[in-house]
């Protein structure tokens, strides 16, 4: 586990600077929610889900939606280096024409299981492909990355009351809490906690862990799959908006900015020895 | 179903689902709480396993049916108009509309009547929102013939749909020949002294229309539109090369709807004398349907006026 740990601390690191070129090339980008959220998804396409990137329509594979669709430099960033497009595409990130838009779009983006942008919408999307599981017989699980500041919108809370009522097993939502949101922070602009409560009124199981230390992520999503035949489980992944950067941790004002020459230099630096 | 039999259009919907699900095992239902309005509780008593029942929440039902159609489902999303082209029109722009998913839509309380209901409950801008938006199909049933055909034609319709239907009665006009295809009009009488197109439930009334001009010698060719996206454009532009004087009708804001379509047409293709009897920029009210269609002038008797007025400045 040490050496496997270490494996996807170098792609964690790989994807963040990944990261920085894509939104520093594009000049255009939401960098603070790609960066906290690379641990998740390094977790979950090399080690978590079932999928096979040369058959990215697999009938049964595991299935990702990225609600918080602004992040998409971090989603783009995790699926080249998987193996579902060329890595010089993300240098086409954003401009006309481009297979990758700045919020993912499922019929241009090989990958991509759902089209996303407008807030709130993954996890409903997400239950429903539970229910076509569900309804064809077959078996994998959905992972629904939400962020904080989109759990303000009132359809999430529709569909976790769907969810923890129909008890949909398989589901599991995970939320990048970096507490960071475009204008300020999550507790000035509309706080969400007590968020472990709230989901655990509704029905769902609750894990909490270090979404920036990617053995605590991991061990978060065996624990959620685990927990699968019980009903929906929400991973609330507590991380640092800008991780791995010390200049644009924590900082809102990074939510939706691209790092310029000098500033991407710096952080690649930093990236390098972390 | 005879001719001139007055039947509810969301009675013949329920009826076709059931119909349609029985040979296409891919077909499900998404319902919030109006099953029991919209009829689609008979497919739900049909196929219980394939009927789910969202609750009042109707921005959850849509997308839950876009993510369900991309495991190879045809969920059918059917409550108020209203509630699909307003309160959940971002849901089906993103999640639907934009990855082309093959969801079908039906905005059941078209138009002005909804029970009385009132102006919250009335969807008199429906069309136009569905329109504008890309990759939609828009088709407006009429009576109950064409809105059992429109169910069974869906079969053959990939992507995303509206099909709107109405709550109140409406005569039967179509015969069992008839064979509704999407994106195509209907002439329904013959005529050269003016055009009325036509949709849904006021189809009916332009055809009583047309009997009471014919009383007077006039001849008016009434051409119904249940596809209104994508507008079957030949046919206006003949109607306005052959006669040049059109009025159309319709349950629905004057603002984006038939109207809206082919005055579209015509300025692009073929300009002629439009006359548009729909809804002015208002809100609706409670009351009975046909008291409300009159006081906008959205009847018979309008479309009879507005046409002999039309003729006479030949």
């Amino acid at each position: 586990m040490a050496t496997e740990t270490e494996e996807l601390k170098q792609i964690c690191r790989y994807i963040r600077k990944s990261i920085i070129n894509t939104i520093a090339d594009a000049g255009c980008g939401h960098t603070g929610g790609s960066l906290s959220e690379v641990e998740i998804l390094t977790a979950l396409y090399f080690k978590i889900m079932k999928i096979d990137p040369s058959n990215d329509k697999m009938d049964d594979r595991d299935r990702f939606v990225l609600s918080k669709g602004h992040s998409s430099p971090g989603y783009y960033c995790t699926l080249a280096n998987r193996g579902y497009f060329k890595e010089d595409v993300l240098k086409s990130f954003d401009e006309l024409g481009s297979i990758l838009q700045g919020h993912p779009c499922m019929i241009k983006t090989p990958g991509v299981d759902m089209s996303t942008g407008s807030l709130g919408q993954g996890l409903s999307a997400g239950i429903g492909m539970c229910l076509g599981r569900d309804q064809k017989g077959l078996d994998f699980n959905v992972f629904v990355l939400v962020g904080d500041g989109e759990m303000q919108e009132g359809q999430n809370w529709e569909a976790i009351m769907y969810a923890g009522c129909k008890k949909t097993k398989g589901l599991v939502g995970i939320v990048d809490y970096n507490k960071v949101q475009l204008t300020g922070t999550s507790p000035e602009i509309l706080c969400l906690d007590p968020l472990d409560e709230k989901f655990k009124a509704f029905g769902w199981e609750v894990i909490e862990c270090d979404g920036n230390d990617i053995a605590q992520v991991v061990e978060a999503f065996e624990k959620a799959k685990e927990l699968r035949e019980t009903g929906p489980v929400a991973v609330i992944a507590h991380t640092i908006k800008g991780k791995g950067v010390s200049f644009i941790e924590g900082k809102y004002q990074w939510h939706g900015k691209a790092p310029n020459e000098e500033e991407r230099k710096l952080a690649l630096a930093e990236i390098d020895n972390c | 179903m005879k001719i001139g039999e007055m039947i509810a259009p969301r009675a013949a919907f329920g009826d076709a689902l059931v119909e349609l699900g029985k040979t296409n095992s891919e077909v499900v239902v998404f319902d919030s709480d109006v099953g029991e309005s919209t009829q689609t509780s008979r497919f739900g008593k049909a196929y219980p396993d394939r009927f789910y029942q969202m609750g009042i929440a109707e921005a959850n039902m849509v997308c839950a049916a876009a993510g369900m159609s991309t495991l190879g489902y045809t969920p059918w999303v059917s409550t108020f108009a209203v509630f699909l082209a307003k309160r959940a029109v971002d849901q089906i722009r993103v999640s639907i509309a934009y990855p082309k998913l093959n969801v079908k839509l039906n905005g059941a309380y078209g138009g002005i009547p909804t029970g009385k209901a009132g102006a919250t409950h009335q969807a008199i801008q429906d069309i136009a929102v569905m329109r504008a938006m890309p990759n939609m199909t828009v088709w407006v049933a009429s009576d109950a013939v064409e809105t059992r055909q429109m169910v069974i034609e869906s079969a053959k319709h990939q992507g995303p749909l509206y099909m709107r239907t109405v709550r109140c009665p409406v005569p039967v006009i179509f015969g069992n020949d008839y064979k509704f295809e999407s994106g195509r009009s209907y002439c329904v009488t013959e005529g050269n002294d003016i055009a009325i197109i036509a949709t849904g439930m006021m189809t009916p009334k332009a055809l009583e229309a047309a009997k009471e001009l014919d009383k007077e010698g006039i001849k008016a060719r009434v051409i119904h539109m249940p596809t209104v996206k994508p507008i079957d454009e030949e046919a206006i532009v003949k109607a306005s090369k052959d006669i040049g004087k059109i009025i159309t009708v319709e349950n629905h804001s004057m603002i984006g709807g038939l109207g809206g379509a082919v005055s579209e047409v015509l300025t692009d293709k073929a300009p002629c004398y439009l006359s548009r009897l729909g809804f002015p920029d208002i809100f609706g009210e409670s009351g009975d349907n046909e008291k409300i269609f009159s006081k906008f002038g959205v009847n018979t008797e309008n479309v009879v006026a507005k046409a002999k007025e039309l003729v006479k400045g030949k």
